[in-house]
């Protein structure tokens, strides 16, 4: 499958595998189509889950992962783009429906975007909160002080 | 407000019927605090009368950040930390966790080690099966078998005591195996419970399965298709009451379950009723494995050689397992230090709240207290 997918796309994708397990690094720019054609064509019709890493110090500094998983085939893919911080990335609610709250945590914990997403909104912290905590220069000990002086009435904001 | 977005509209999913003329729409808010939300979660309802035309969760009140936590401990100090996600099944997340981190340094549990983990989880799904029937059965109205459970978990409960000191967040293994060699009489006493238990299975059923009331409040409830499970990708008990025969330990077995006699329950309607005798199934087949794993545990070591700082080299690996509640799973990238650089964890009960919607509509207000009670959430998982 995956040699049919080089063969198509070319230089975008690069198959990898670690510990046994297959993933492939797609460019950012073939994401809508390659999670399209995973879909309909290779039957991987099951979102496992959506989520992020940071790396401050890359260029482009995340890399956003698709865990994707295929009952007819019994198989596991990993997708895996880097994007630039403030990109966005388009939504896959429409080819998965279970990715809505999948993407949102994303963005509430990363500040990732997904365009085309029915509701674009926090889902673990509160709607009002500043920062996005598990990027790398959100600190363990950090948190929204004004938020919590506001909401909670915690005078020290901690 | 939920609208019925454009992306629900590939699913197998009745539209609502149109309001009457003189209908007023409702919304009101049930929780955060409530007595049936198992928890502290909100739900946004709006209703025409008593009919539910759609909802909204409101989750994360309780947030505690464990993913950012683990980045900054050590793959032995972040340990403890999974068993307080789904605090009534700890000894399945940390079989996850430990797996995983065991793929990443590529070493593996030893036999007699693997064996004693599948007792303790399989016990632990037990323990949380009779936790959710007591639960659920007492939000529907019916009070006994809450006593009948609890008494039962019990015994459980002492048998982890006994092995390693806790009794609900136990953190009973250790990345390579386990920490404490079983007690004296183990074998016995599990044997003991199993023989214990088996009948109190029936006693549940009896008070239940033909249960007029029982079956009024969940045949028909909460109904969802198999295309619809996976559309959300909902897993678990709740996607096997849908009709997909699909459980991780048949599929993609991990630790060693392949060595074990088992069968996977399903389900045809995907309604309430359906899930709760999947479930009760899913105790008998636990009860199976439990008396096939006890009766060859097999003698050696119980921890393969692992260094006492871990290092795991550079990667990432994702590994699942099939907790009580579905397919929990952990994404964790290593960076060759002694600490994560990323924990992911992908958590059953947040993944499944999300079709509460879809299953809720065109039911009543009452029904939602039964569709919350039959998903099986913890929000302890569910906001991590």
């Amino acid at each position: 499958m995956v040699a049919k997918l080089k063969g198509n796309y070319g230089s975008g994708i690069e198959p990898l595998t670690y510990a046994g397990q297959n993933y492939m690094v797609v460019d950012r720019s073939l994401i809508p189509e390659i999670l399209q054609v995973l879909r309909n064509e290779e039957e991987f019709d099951y979102c496992v889950d959506i989520t992020a890493v940071h790396y401050p110090a890359r260029e482009k500094q995340f890399d956003v992962v698709w865990v994707l998983y295929s009952h007819a085939r019994n198989e596991r893919i990993r997708v895996k783009t880097q994007i630039a911080d403030g990109a966005s990335l388009p939504s896959s609610v429409p080819i998965w429906t279970g990715a809505n709250w999948l993407e949102r945590e994303v963005f509430d914990m990363f500040g990732i975007k997904f365009d085309g997403h029915p509701d674009m909104k926090r889902i673990l912290l509160p709607d009002g909160w500043k920062g996005h905590p598990l990027r790398k220069d959100y600190g363990i000990l950090q948190q929204d002080n004004e938020w919590v002086q506001i909401n909670l009435g915690i005078e020290s904001g901690q | 407000m939920t609208e019925q977005n454009s992306s629900l509209s590939h699913l197998d999913l009745e539209t609502p019927e149109k309001p009457f003329l003189d209908a007023n729409e409702l919304v009101i808010n049930m929780g955060p605090q409530h007595p049936a939300t198992h928890g502290v979660l909100r739900v946004i309802l709006r209703l025409d009368g008593e009919k539910v035309l759609g909802l909204e969760c409101v989750i994360g009140y309780l947030h505690r950040g464990v993913e950012k936590i683990g980045e900054h401990r050590t793959y032995t100090m972040f340990n403890p930390y999974v068993d307080r996600m789904d605090y009534v099944a700890a000894v399945s997340n940390g079989l996850g966790y430990c797996e995983t981190v065991e793929k990443l340094l590529n070493v593996e549990a030893p036999p007699r080690a693997q064996h004693v983990r599948v007792i303790l989880t399989e016990l632990n799904r037990i323990a949380s099966h009779q936790l959710w029937l007591g639960t659920h059965a007492l939000d529907i109205g019916a009070i006994t078998p809450l006593f009948y459970t609890f008494r039962d978990r019990e015994e459980i409960l002492k048998i982890y005591e006994k092995y390693c000191g806790a009794r609900l967040t136990t953190h009973a293994f250790r990345i390579g195996g386990l920490q404490y060699e079983t007690y004296s009489g183990f074998e016995k006493e599990v044997k003991n419970f199993l023989a214990f238990f088996r009948p109190k299975i029936d006693e549940y059923e009896e008070l239940l399965t033909t249960n007029r009331i029982w079956v009024e409040r969940t045949k028909n409830v909460g109904i969802i298709s198999a295309k619809d499970c996976i559309a959300f990708g909902v897993t678990g008990p709740v996607l096997r009451a849908s009709g997909v025969k699909w459980d991780l330990r048949k599929a993609q077995p991990y630790a060693n379950y392949k060595n074990f006699d088992f069968d996977i329950p399903i389900g045809e309607n995907g309604d309430t009723y359906d899930r709760y005798l999947v479930r009760m199934a899913e105790m008998r087949q636990s009860v199976r494995i439990v008396e096939q794993a006890v009766g060859a545990l097999p003698e050696g070591p119980i921890m393969a050689k692992v260094p006492k700082v871990m290092k795991p080299p550079a990667g990432e690996v994702y590994h699942s397992i099939e907790a009580p509640k579905g397919e929990l799973g952990y994404f964790i990238v290593s960076d060759g230090s002694t600490q994560p650089y990323r924990v992911r964890v992908r958590p059953p009960s947040f993944v499944n709240l999300q079709a509460l919607d879809v299953m809720c509509r065109g039911q009543l207000v009452a029904d939602v207290i039964a569709v919350i009670g039959t998903l099986d959430i913890v929000l302890g998982e569910v906001d991590r």
